[in-house]
């Protein structure tokens, strides 16, 4: 399977997910440590990818969503965007809403 | 090439932003003095308005295509509308360095 098919696979499979460098518990890159920080306040479960284990994915997720950096993040198979994005939009407390929604919650 | 300066030409020519600031952050990162690697973006230009964040963004990255391809390692971008700027005219911190710059894995682009 190419690196895009498995994106396309991870990104439909999972509801919430983060590509971001190293992981949650051991963050490699303070954007990546951010975003994962702010998906963690939202108190639900997300899977992660990190891309510095997967050079086919580290090279592939740029094309995929036409988006040159990481961390990304992905709800319902939709770009969301990266740390900037997901930083916003947790301060404005809608990335909570989002992540509870695509989790099953109700609205 | 003074990258902080190109990047800020690029913006003011394509976006004619009412207010730009480009801050060469790479001292933050695990990278040499003078990587010129890691900058920070704060835009605000009337286009960004009723433009969703994700867009704003790539509409950015879309005009410094060519150095994210180099030897820009990271943007953070702060993207807003005059009205959102006349609202709350300040952007938050970048974040410190977590050392993964280092740690590349063996077949990037």
């Amino acid at each position: 399977m190419s690196a895009l098919d498995r994106i396309r696979k991870q990104v439909t499979g999972n509801p919430v997910i983060l590509y971001m460098k190293g992981t949650p518990q051991m963050p490699q890159c303070g954007f990546s440590s951010r975003a994962a920080q702010a998906l963690m306040e939202c108190g639900e479960e997300f899977a992660y990818v990190n891309v510095l284990m997967d050079p086919e994915i580290f090279q592939d997720l740029p094309k995929f969503a036409d988006w040159p950096t990481f961390p990304q993040l992905y709800i319902n198979g939709e770009l969301i965007g990266g740390c900037d994005i997901t930083l916003e939009l947790h301060e404005k407390g809608e990335l909570q809403q989002m992540v509870h929604e695509a989790r099953g919650g109700s609205a | 090439m003074d990258m902080r300066q190109n990047i800020a030409d690029k913006l003011q020519a394509q976006l004619a932003p009412a207010y730009l600031n480009v801050e060469d952050e790479s001292h933050m990162h695990n990278v040499p003095p003078g990587a010129q690697s890691h900058f920070k973006v704060t835009v605000v230009a009337a286009e960004f308005s009723g433009q969703s964040l994700v867009n704003r963004h790539r509409r950015v990255n879309r005009i410094l295509a060519e150095e994210l391809a180099g030897q820009v390692h990271a943007l953070a971008l702060h993207t807003l509308s005059e009205e959102e700027w006349q609202a709350k005219p300040d952007v938050p911190d970048s974040p410190p360095c977590r050392g993964g710059s280092k740690v590349q894995p063996k077949s990037p682009t």
